[in-house]
Protein backbone atom coordinates (compact mmCIF):
# COMPACT_ATOMS: atom_id res chain seq x y z
CA UNK A 1 0.00 0.00 0.00
CA UNK A 2 2.81 2.34 0.93
CA UNK A 3 4.72 1.36 -2.19
CA UNK A 4 1.69 2.04 -4.37
CA UNK A 5 1.37 5.52 -2.91
CA UNK A 6 5.09 6.11 -3.38
CA UNK A 7 5.03 5.10 -7.01
CA UNK A 8 1.93 7.18 -7.75
CA UNK A 9 3.64 10.13 -6.02
CA UNK A 10 6.64 9.83 -8.30
CA UNK A 11 4.45 9.33 -11.34
CA UNK A 12 2.26 12.34 -10.58
CA UNK A 13 5.27 14.50 -9.84
CA UNK A 14 7.03 13.61 -13.06
CA UNK A 15 3.94 14.00 -15.24
CA UNK A 16 3.00 17.36 -13.77
CA UNK A 17 6.55 18.63 -14.27
CA UNK A 18 6.52 17.38 -17.85
CA UNK A 19 3.24 19.19 -18.42
CA UNK A 20 4.88 22.45 -17.37
CA UNK A 21 7.91 21.77 -19.54
CA UNK A 22 5.64 21.09 -22.49
CA UNK A 23 4.03 24.50 -22.11
CA UNK A 24 7.32 26.38 -21.83
CA UNK A 25 8.83 24.28 -24.60
CA UNK A 26 5.91 25.27 -26.82
CA UNK A 27 6.60 28.93 -26.09
CA UNK A 28 10.30 28.43 -26.81
CA UNK A 29 9.60 26.88 -30.19
CA UNK A 30 6.94 29.40 -31.21
CA UNK A 31 8.44 32.90 -31.37
CA UNK A 32 5.14 34.12 -32.76
CA UNK A 33 3.77 33.98 -29.23
CA UNK A 34 6.10 36.76 -28.11
CA UNK A 35 4.03 39.62 -26.76
CA UNK A 36 6.76 42.21 -26.26
CA UNK A 37 5.96 45.62 -27.77
CA UNK A 38 9.17 47.26 -28.95
CA UNK A 39 7.84 50.58 -27.84
CA UNK A 40 9.79 53.49 -29.23
CA UNK A 41 10.36 51.63 -32.50
CA UNK A 42 6.76 50.65 -33.11
CA UNK A 43 5.12 53.86 -32.01
CA UNK A 44 3.01 53.96 -35.16
CA UNK A 45 1.65 50.44 -34.81
CA UNK A 46 1.56 50.21 -31.01
CA UNK A 47 -1.36 48.12 -29.76
CA UNK A 48 -2.53 48.81 -26.23
CA UNK A 49 -5.01 46.82 -24.24
CA UNK A 50 -8.56 48.12 -24.48
CA UNK A 51 -8.85 48.48 -20.74
CA UNK A 52 -5.71 50.60 -20.49
CA UNK A 53 -6.52 53.99 -18.94
CA UNK A 54 -4.08 56.82 -19.54
CA UNK A 55 -5.88 60.15 -19.36
CA UNK A 56 -9.34 61.69 -19.08
CA UNK A 57 -10.50 63.59 -22.14
CA UNK A 58 -13.71 65.28 -23.20
CA UNK A 59 -14.70 64.31 -26.74
CA UNK A 60 -15.86 67.14 -28.95
CA UNK A 61 -17.74 66.71 -32.21
CA UNK A 62 -17.08 68.55 -35.46
CA UNK A 63 -19.19 71.57 -34.36
CA UNK A 64 -16.94 71.99 -31.34
CA UNK A 65 -19.69 70.79 -29.06
CA UNK A 66 -19.38 68.59 -26.02
CA UNK A 67 -21.86 66.81 -23.76
CA UNK A 68 -20.90 68.31 -20.40
CA UNK A 69 -23.74 69.95 -18.50
CA UNK A 70 -21.58 71.14 -15.66
CA UNK A 71 -23.40 69.02 -13.10
CA UNK A 72 -20.13 68.50 -11.13
CA UNK A 73 -20.86 64.79 -10.63
CA UNK A 74 -17.30 64.02 -11.70
CA UNK A 75 -15.86 66.52 -9.28
CA UNK A 76 -17.84 64.95 -6.46
CA UNK A 77 -16.90 61.43 -7.52
CA UNK A 78 -13.19 62.14 -7.73
CA UNK A 79 -11.45 60.76 -4.63
CA UNK A 80 -8.46 63.10 -4.76
CA UNK A 81 -9.63 66.40 -6.16
CA UNK A 82 -8.32 65.89 -9.65
CA UNK A 83 -11.26 67.55 -11.39
CA UNK A 84 -12.53 71.06 -10.79
CA UNK A 85 -15.63 72.18 -12.65
CA UNK A 86 -15.89 75.96 -13.12
CA UNK A 87 -19.49 76.80 -14.06
CA UNK A 88 -21.07 79.83 -15.61
CA UNK A 89 -24.59 80.79 -16.63
CA UNK A 90 -25.49 81.09 -20.27
CA UNK A 91 -28.50 83.15 -21.28
CA UNK A 92 -30.66 81.29 -23.79
CA UNK A 93 -32.54 83.15 -26.58
CA UNK A 94 -35.72 82.87 -24.54
CA UNK A 95 -34.06 84.86 -21.82
CA UNK A 96 -33.62 81.93 -19.48
CA UNK A 97 -30.42 81.32 -17.54
CA UNK A 98 -28.80 77.97 -18.15
CA UNK A 99 -25.94 76.41 -16.23
CA UNK A 100 -22.93 75.51 -18.36
CA UNK A 101 -19.23 74.91 -17.88
CA UNK A 102 -16.67 77.61 -18.17
CA UNK A 103 -13.76 75.27 -17.71
CA UNK A 104 -13.35 71.64 -16.67
CA UNK A 105 -9.94 71.71 -15.04
CA UNK A 106 -8.23 68.34 -14.95
CA UNK A 107 -5.03 67.78 -12.92
CA UNK A 108 -3.35 64.88 -14.65
CA UNK A 109 -0.57 64.91 -12.07
CA UNK A 110 -3.07 64.02 -9.34
CA UNK A 111 -5.11 61.52 -11.30
CA UNK A 112 -4.95 57.83 -10.32
CA UNK A 113 -6.91 56.66 -13.38
CA UNK A 114 -9.57 55.16 -11.12
CA UNK A 115 -12.29 55.78 -13.72
CA UNK A 116 -14.84 56.94 -11.10
CA UNK A 117 -15.49 60.26 -12.86
CA UNK A 118 -16.25 58.51 -16.14
CA UNK A 119 -18.65 56.17 -14.36
CA UNK A 120 -20.29 59.08 -12.51
CA UNK A 121 -20.88 61.24 -15.57
CA UNK A 122 -24.63 61.16 -16.43
CA UNK A 123 -24.17 62.38 -20.01
CA UNK A 124 -21.01 60.46 -20.99
CA UNK A 125 -19.17 63.71 -21.57
CA UNK A 126 -15.76 62.44 -20.48
CA UNK A 127 -13.91 59.22 -21.19
CA UNK A 128 -10.58 57.54 -20.66
CA UNK A 129 -8.13 57.29 -23.56
CA UNK A 130 -5.03 55.06 -23.75
CA UNK A 131 -2.44 57.80 -24.24
CA UNK A 132 0.54 57.48 -21.95
CA UNK A 133 3.33 59.79 -23.12
CA UNK A 134 2.65 62.38 -20.45
CA UNK A 135 6.15 63.39 -19.41
CA UNK A 136 6.82 67.14 -19.43
CA UNK A 137 9.46 69.34 -17.90
CA UNK A 138 7.03 71.56 -16.04
CA UNK A 139 4.42 70.27 -13.63
CA UNK A 140 1.98 73.01 -14.50
CA UNK A 141 1.70 71.64 -18.04
CA UNK A 142 -0.12 68.66 -16.60
CA UNK A 143 -3.04 70.81 -15.50
CA UNK A 144 -5.37 70.68 -18.45
CA UNK A 145 -8.63 72.32 -19.38
CA UNK A 146 -10.69 69.64 -21.02
CA UNK A 147 -13.28 71.69 -22.85
CA UNK A 148 -11.92 73.37 -25.94
CA UNK A 149 -12.04 77.17 -26.20
CA UNK A 150 -15.39 78.52 -27.40
CA UNK A 151 -16.99 75.09 -27.25
CA UNK A 152 -20.54 74.73 -26.10
CA UNK A 153 -22.92 72.06 -24.99
CA UNK A 154 -24.57 69.92 -27.62
CA UNK A 155 -28.26 70.50 -28.27
CA UNK A 156 -30.66 68.25 -26.42
CA UNK A 157 -28.43 67.33 -23.51
CA UNK A 158 -29.83 68.26 -20.16
CA UNK B 1 38.17 16.81 -42.49
CA UNK B 2 38.58 19.25 -39.65
CA UNK B 3 39.97 17.74 -36.49
CA UNK B 4 41.47 19.20 -33.36
CA UNK B 5 43.64 16.12 -33.01
CA UNK B 6 45.66 17.08 -36.10
CA UNK B 7 46.31 20.57 -34.76
CA UNK B 8 47.49 19.36 -31.36
CA UNK B 9 49.84 16.75 -32.81
CA UNK B 10 51.26 19.28 -35.27
CA UNK B 11 51.88 21.79 -32.47
CA UNK B 12 53.45 19.15 -30.28
CA UNK B 13 55.75 17.87 -33.01
CA UNK B 14 56.85 21.39 -33.88
CA UNK B 15 57.56 22.23 -30.22
CA UNK B 16 59.58 19.08 -29.66
CA UNK B 17 61.66 19.77 -32.77
CA UNK B 18 62.34 23.39 -31.84
CA UNK B 19 62.93 23.12 -28.09
CA UNK B 20 64.27 20.59 -25.63
CA UNK B 21 61.58 18.33 -24.09
CA UNK B 22 61.32 20.15 -20.75
CA UNK B 23 60.85 23.55 -22.34
CA UNK B 24 58.42 22.12 -24.86
CA UNK B 25 56.34 20.65 -22.04
CA UNK B 26 56.37 23.99 -20.22
CA UNK B 27 55.22 25.80 -23.35
CA UNK B 28 52.48 23.22 -23.83
CA UNK B 29 51.32 23.84 -20.28
CA UNK B 30 51.15 27.58 -20.95
CA UNK B 31 49.18 26.97 -24.14
CA UNK B 32 46.74 24.72 -22.28
CA UNK B 33 46.29 27.33 -19.53
CA UNK B 34 45.64 30.05 -22.09
CA UNK B 35 43.17 27.85 -23.94
CA UNK B 36 41.36 27.02 -20.71
CA UNK B 37 41.08 30.68 -19.73
CA UNK B 38 39.90 31.62 -23.21
CA UNK B 39 37.33 28.85 -23.11
CA UNK B 40 36.13 30.09 -19.73
CA UNK B 41 35.76 33.67 -20.85
CA UNK B 42 34.05 32.64 -24.07
CA UNK B 43 31.70 30.23 -22.32
CA UNK B 44 30.80 32.84 -19.73
CA UNK B 45 29.80 35.30 -22.42
CA UNK B 46 27.93 32.76 -24.54
CA UNK B 47 26.12 30.96 -21.73
CA UNK B 48 24.89 34.09 -19.99
CA UNK B 49 23.53 35.38 -23.27
CA UNK B 50 22.01 31.98 -24.05
CA UNK B 51 20.37 31.87 -20.64
CA UNK B 52 18.84 35.30 -21.11
CA UNK B 53 17.62 34.50 -24.59
CA UNK B 54 16.17 31.13 -23.59
CA UNK B 55 14.51 32.71 -20.56
CA UNK B 56 13.03 35.41 -22.75
CA UNK B 57 11.66 32.98 -25.30
CA UNK B 58 10.15 30.78 -22.62
CA UNK B 59 8.52 33.78 -20.95
CA UNK B 60 7.23 35.08 -24.33
CA UNK B 61 9.63 38.02 -24.28
CA UNK B 62 12.38 39.15 -26.63
CA UNK B 63 15.34 39.33 -24.27
CA UNK B 64 18.41 41.53 -24.81
CA UNK B 65 18.20 43.03 -28.29
CA UNK B 66 19.86 46.44 -28.20
CA UNK B 67 23.64 45.93 -27.93
CA UNK B 68 24.83 44.57 -31.23
CA UNK B 69 22.77 42.52 -33.69
CA UNK B 70 20.09 40.68 -31.73
CA UNK B 71 21.72 41.69 -28.44
CA UNK B 72 24.85 39.65 -29.21
CA UNK B 73 27.23 41.95 -27.35
CA UNK B 74 25.05 42.43 -24.27
CA UNK B 75 27.18 40.15 -22.10
CA UNK B 76 30.39 41.77 -23.37
CA UNK B 77 29.03 45.12 -22.25
CA UNK B 78 27.97 43.65 -18.91
CA UNK B 79 31.43 42.19 -18.37
CA UNK B 80 33.09 45.52 -19.13
CA UNK B 81 30.79 47.15 -16.61
CA UNK B 82 31.62 44.57 -13.96
CA UNK B 83 35.36 44.94 -14.56
CA UNK B 84 35.16 48.69 -14.04
CA UNK B 85 33.07 48.44 -10.88
CA UNK B 86 34.64 48.77 -7.47
CA UNK B 87 35.23 45.48 -5.68
CA UNK B 88 34.01 46.35 -2.24
CA UNK B 89 35.05 44.38 0.84
CA UNK B 90 32.76 44.87 3.85
CA UNK B 91 34.40 46.34 6.91
CA UNK B 92 33.79 43.51 9.34
CA UNK B 93 34.33 40.71 6.82
CA UNK B 94 37.13 38.21 7.12
CA UNK B 95 39.16 39.93 4.42
CA UNK B 96 41.45 37.05 3.48
CA UNK B 97 38.73 34.40 3.17
CA UNK B 98 36.37 36.89 1.57
CA UNK B 99 38.81 37.62 -1.23
CA UNK B 100 39.95 34.03 -1.55
CA UNK B 101 36.49 32.44 -1.91
CA UNK B 102 35.69 33.45 -5.50
CA UNK B 103 39.04 32.16 -6.65
CA UNK B 104 38.50 28.82 -4.91
CA UNK B 105 35.16 28.43 -6.66
CA UNK B 106 36.79 29.35 -9.96
CA UNK B 107 39.76 27.05 -9.41
CA UNK B 108 37.49 24.09 -8.74
CA UNK B 109 35.72 24.77 -12.01
CA UNK B 110 39.08 24.93 -13.79
CA UNK B 111 40.30 21.67 -12.24
CA UNK B 112 37.18 19.93 -13.47
CA UNK B 113 38.11 20.81 -17.02
CA UNK B 114 41.13 18.46 -16.99
CA UNK B 115 39.60 15.05 -17.77
CA UNK B 116 36.91 16.22 -20.19
CA UNK B 117 37.34 14.99 -23.75
CA UNK B 118 36.37 17.86 -26.03
CA UNK B 119 36.97 15.94 -29.23
CA UNK B 120 38.62 12.78 -30.45
CA UNK B 121 41.99 12.58 -28.67
CA UNK B 122 41.61 16.16 -27.50
CA UNK B 123 41.76 15.98 -23.76
CA UNK B 124 43.99 17.73 -21.25
CA UNK B 125 44.55 14.79 -18.94
CA UNK B 126 43.24 11.30 -19.65
CA UNK B 127 43.48 10.15 -16.06
CA UNK B 128 42.53 6.51 -15.40
CA UNK B 129 40.15 7.46 -12.58
CA UNK B 130 38.53 10.32 -14.54
CA UNK B 131 34.99 9.88 -13.24
CA UNK B 132 36.15 9.53 -9.64
CA UNK B 133 38.32 12.63 -10.08
CA UNK B 134 35.33 14.60 -11.32
CA UNK B 135 33.04 13.62 -8.46
CA UNK B 136 35.83 14.25 -5.94
CA UNK B 137 36.71 17.70 -7.25
CA UNK B 138 33.16 18.88 -7.90
CA UNK B 139 32.30 18.50 -4.22
CA UNK B 140 35.11 20.94 -3.37
CA UNK B 141 33.21 23.91 -4.74
CA UNK B 142 31.03 23.86 -1.64
CA UNK B 143 34.13 24.89 0.34
CA UNK B 144 34.39 28.06 -1.71
CA UNK B 145 30.70 28.79 -1.21
CA UNK B 146 30.86 28.12 2.54
CA UNK B 147 33.95 30.32 2.72
CA UNK B 148 32.19 33.14 0.93
CA UNK B 149 29.13 32.87 3.14
CA UNK B 150 31.10 32.68 6.35
CA UNK B 151 33.57 35.44 5.55
CA UNK B 152 30.86 37.89 4.48
CA UNK B 153 29.78 38.27 8.11
CA UNK B 154 26.20 38.50 6.95
CA UNK B 155 23.36 36.30 8.16
CA UNK B 156 21.82 35.92 4.74
CA UNK B 157 25.14 34.85 3.27
CA UNK B 158 25.75 32.35 6.04
CA UNK B 159 22.26 30.84 5.68
CA UNK B 160 22.74 30.57 1.94
CA UNK B 161 26.11 28.92 2.36
CA UNK B 162 24.78 26.44 4.91
CA UNK B 163 21.90 25.50 2.64
CA UNK B 164 24.32 25.09 -0.20
CA UNK B 165 26.40 22.75 1.95
CA UNK B 166 23.39 20.59 2.86
CA UNK B 167 22.28 20.54 -0.73
CA UNK B 168 25.59 19.60 -2.33
CA UNK B 169 26.37 16.94 0.26
CA UNK B 170 22.95 15.35 -0.33
CA UNK B 171 22.83 15.51 -4.08
CA UNK B 172 26.42 14.37 -4.52
CA UNK B 173 25.15 10.92 -3.51
CA UNK B 174 22.57 10.44 -6.23
CA UNK B 175 24.80 12.10 -8.83
CA UNK B 176 27.55 9.69 -7.84
CA UNK B 177 25.21 6.69 -8.03
CA UNK B 178 23.95 7.78 -11.43
CA UNK B 179 27.54 8.03 -12.63
CA UNK B 180 28.25 4.62 -11.11
CA UNK B 181 25.61 2.97 -13.28
CA UNK B 182 27.63 3.93 -16.33
CA UNK B 183 30.84 2.83 -14.65
CA UNK B 184 29.21 -0.53 -13.96
CA UNK B 185 28.16 -0.86 -17.58
CA UNK B 186 31.55 0.20 -18.96
CA UNK B 187 33.77 -1.41 -16.35
CA UNK B 188 36.13 1.55 -16.35
CA UNK B 189 36.53 4.93 -14.68
CA UNK B 190 38.57 6.36 -17.53
CA UNK B 191 36.73 8.93 -19.64
CA UNK B 192 38.28 7.84 -22.93
CA UNK B 193 37.30 4.21 -22.31
CA UNK B 194 33.77 5.20 -21.38
CA UNK B 195 33.50 7.04 -24.67
CA UNK B 196 35.12 4.17 -26.59
CA UNK B 197 32.53 1.79 -25.11
CA UNK B 198 29.82 3.86 -26.80
CA UNK B 199 31.22 3.27 -30.28
CA UNK B 200 28.20 1.23 -31.33
CA UNK B 201 25.54 3.22 -29.50
CA UNK B 202 25.23 5.65 -26.63
CA UNK B 203 24.64 4.29 -23.16
CA UNK B 204 21.27 5.97 -22.90
CA UNK B 205 20.11 3.74 -25.78
CA UNK B 206 22.17 0.67 -24.98
CA UNK B 207 21.47 0.58 -21.25
CA UNK B 208 17.67 0.17 -21.55
CA UNK B 209 15.40 1.89 -19.03
CA UNK B 210 17.86 1.87 -16.10
CA UNK B 211 20.22 4.08 -18.09
CA UNK B 212 17.39 6.50 -18.84
CA UNK B 213 16.44 6.61 -15.17
CA UNK B 214 20.09 7.16 -14.24
CA UNK B 215 20.26 9.95 -16.82
CA UNK B 216 17.20 11.70 -15.40
CA UNK B 217 18.52 11.37 -11.86
CA UNK B 218 21.91 12.64 -12.96
CA UNK B 219 20.39 15.72 -14.58
CA UNK B 220 18.28 16.48 -11.49
CA UNK B 221 21.21 15.96 -9.14
CA UNK B 222 23.65 18.11 -11.11
CA UNK B 223 21.06 20.87 -11.38
CA UNK B 224 20.98 20.82 -7.61
CA UNK B 225 24.76 20.61 -7.34
CA UNK B 226 25.29 23.67 -9.49
CA UNK B 227 22.84 25.59 -7.28
CA UNK B 228 20.51 26.40 -10.10
CA UNK B 229 16.78 26.91 -9.99
CA UNK B 230 14.62 25.05 -9.03
CA UNK B 231 17.29 24.19 -6.45
CA UNK B 232 18.82 27.65 -6.05
CA UNK B 233 18.28 27.73 -2.31
CA UNK B 234 21.81 28.97 -1.78
CA UNK B 235 20.88 32.19 -3.55
CA UNK B 236 17.09 32.27 -3.12
CA UNK B 237 16.76 35.93 -3.96
CA UNK B 238 13.24 36.10 -2.57
CA UNK B 239 14.40 34.89 0.85
CA UNK B 240 18.10 35.62 1.19
CA UNK B 241 18.65 38.60 -1.14
CA UNK B 242 21.45 36.82 -3.01
CA UNK B 243 22.61 34.21 -0.53
CA UNK B 244 26.30 33.56 -0.31
CA UNK B 245 27.30 36.32 -2.73
CA UNK B 246 25.18 39.08 -1.22
CA UNK B 247 28.24 41.10 -0.20
CA UNK B 248 30.24 40.60 -3.36
CA UNK B 249 30.51 43.23 -6.05
CA UNK B 250 32.46 43.96 -9.19
CA UNK B 251 34.76 41.33 -10.57
CA UNK B 252 34.55 39.08 -7.51
CA UNK B 253 30.83 38.78 -8.05
CA UNK B 254 31.49 38.17 -11.74
CA UNK B 255 33.77 35.28 -10.80
CA UNK B 256 30.96 33.60 -8.85
CA UNK B 257 28.60 34.24 -11.69
CA UNK B 258 31.08 32.86 -14.21
CA UNK B 259 31.82 29.83 -12.03
CA UNK B 260 28.12 28.99 -11.95
CA UNK B 261 27.94 28.89 -15.72
CA UNK B 262 31.24 27.06 -16.09
CA UNK B 263 29.97 24.47 -13.63
CA UNK B 264 26.84 24.03 -15.69
CA UNK B 265 28.96 23.54 -18.78
CA UNK B 266 31.15 21.00 -17.04
CA UNK B 267 28.36 18.92 -15.55
CA UNK B 268 26.58 18.94 -18.88
CA UNK B 269 29.80 17.90 -20.59
CA UNK B 270 30.11 15.02 -18.12
CA UNK B 271 26.48 14.07 -18.69
CA UNK B 272 27.04 14.15 -22.43
CA UNK B 273 30.19 12.06 -22.06
CA UNK B 274 28.64 9.41 -19.84
CA UNK B 275 25.18 9.04 -21.31
CA UNK B 276 25.28 10.54 -24.79
CA UNK B 277 28.63 9.25 -25.97
CA UNK B 278 30.82 12.34 -25.62
CA UNK B 279 32.33 13.14 -29.01
CA UNK B 280 31.08 9.85 -30.46
CA UNK B 281 28.83 10.40 -33.48
CA UNK B 282 25.34 8.92 -33.55
CA UNK B 283 25.59 5.42 -34.96
CA UNK B 284 22.58 3.26 -35.59
CA UNK B 285 23.26 -0.48 -35.73
CA UNK B 286 24.10 -1.57 -39.24
CA UNK B 287 23.06 1.46 -41.29
CA UNK B 288 26.46 1.81 -42.91
CA UNK B 289 25.63 4.83 -45.08
CA UNK B 290 24.00 6.74 -42.22
CA UNK B 291 26.92 6.00 -39.93
CA UNK B 292 29.38 7.25 -42.54
CA UNK B 293 27.52 10.54 -42.96
CA UNK B 294 27.50 10.99 -39.19
CA UNK B 295 31.26 10.36 -39.11
CA UNK B 296 31.80 13.35 -41.38
CA UNK B 297 30.59 15.76 -38.69
CA UNK B 298 33.69 16.66 -36.62
CA UNK B 299 33.82 15.10 -33.18
CA UNK B 300 34.16 18.50 -31.50
CA UNK B 301 30.84 19.55 -33.04
CA UNK B 302 29.20 16.40 -31.70
CA UNK B 303 30.54 17.05 -28.22
CA UNK B 304 29.54 20.70 -28.15
CA UNK B 305 26.14 19.95 -29.64
CA UNK B 306 25.32 17.39 -26.98
CA UNK B 307 26.67 19.57 -24.19
CA UNK B 308 24.69 22.59 -25.30
CA UNK B 309 21.58 20.47 -25.65
CA UNK B 310 21.93 19.41 -22.02
CA UNK B 311 22.62 23.01 -20.99
CA UNK B 312 19.43 23.98 -22.75
CA UNK B 313 17.52 21.30 -20.87
CA UNK B 314 18.85 22.62 -17.57
CA UNK B 315 17.86 26.16 -18.54
CA UNK B 316 14.46 24.84 -19.52
CA UNK B 317 14.12 23.43 -15.99
CA UNK B 318 15.09 26.72 -14.49
CA UNK B 319 12.49 28.76 -16.29
CA UNK B 320 9.69 26.25 -15.86
CA UNK B 321 9.80 24.93 -12.32
CA UNK B 322 9.11 26.77 -9.09
CA UNK B 323 11.74 26.71 -6.38
CA UNK B 324 11.62 23.99 -3.72
CA UNK B 325 11.61 24.64 -0.01
CA UNK B 326 14.61 23.36 1.92
CA UNK B 327 12.64 20.47 3.49
CA UNK B 328 11.16 19.53 0.12
CA UNK B 329 14.65 19.63 -1.33
CA UNK B 330 15.99 17.17 1.21
CA UNK B 331 12.85 15.02 0.95
CA UNK B 332 13.30 14.78 -2.78
CA UNK B 333 16.87 13.62 -2.40
CA UNK B 334 16.65 11.26 0.57
CA UNK B 335 13.17 9.83 0.03
CA UNK B 336 12.99 9.69 -3.73
CA UNK B 337 16.19 10.12 -5.72
CA UNK B 338 18.51 8.11 -3.46
CA UNK B 339 16.32 4.97 -3.05
CA UNK B 340 15.43 5.02 -6.73
CA UNK B 341 19.03 5.36 -7.80
CA UNK B 342 20.15 2.62 -5.41
CA UNK B 343 17.56 0.26 -6.86
CA UNK B 344 18.53 1.39 -10.32
CA UNK B 345 22.19 0.65 -9.66
CA UNK B 346 21.24 -2.87 -8.56
CA UNK B 347 19.26 -3.34 -11.75
CA UNK B 348 22.14 -2.08 -13.88
CA UNK B 349 24.54 -4.43 -12.09
CA UNK B 350 22.25 -7.36 -12.97
CA UNK B 351 22.06 -6.18 -16.57
CA UNK B 352 25.82 -5.79 -16.78
CA UNK B 353 26.54 -9.20 -15.26
CA UNK B 354 24.05 -11.03 -17.43
CA UNK B 355 25.16 -9.01 -20.47
CA UNK B 356 21.64 -7.87 -21.37
CA UNK B 357 22.80 -4.54 -22.75
CA UNK B 358 23.63 -4.31 -26.43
Amino acid sequence: MFLKEYISDVYNGVTSLLKGMRKTGYYFLHPKEIITEQYPDNRATLVLAERFKGEVVMPHDQNNEHACTGCTACELACPNGTIKVVTKFDVTPEGKKKKAIDALVYHLELCTMCNLCVVACPSDAIKMVPTFEHSVFDRSKLTKILNKPASKIREGIE
Amino acid sequence: MFSLEGITTAVQDWLFIKFNPTLALAIECVIVILLAITLFAGLGLVLVLMERKVAARIQIRLGPNRVGPGGMFQTVADTLKLIMKEGLTPDSADKFLFNLAPFIVMMVAMLLLAPIAFAKNFQIWDINIGVLYISAISSLSVIGILMAGWASNNKYSLLGAMRSGAQIVSYELSAGLAVLTIVVLTGSLQISEIIAAQQNGWWIFKGHIPAVIAFVIFIIAVTAETNRAPFDLAEAESELTAGFHTEYSGMKFALFFLAEYINIFIVCAIGATLFLGGWMPLHIGSWEAFNHIMDYIPSSVWFMGKTFFLIFVIMWFRWTFPRLRIDQLLNLEWKYLLPISLLNLLLVAVIAILGWHF
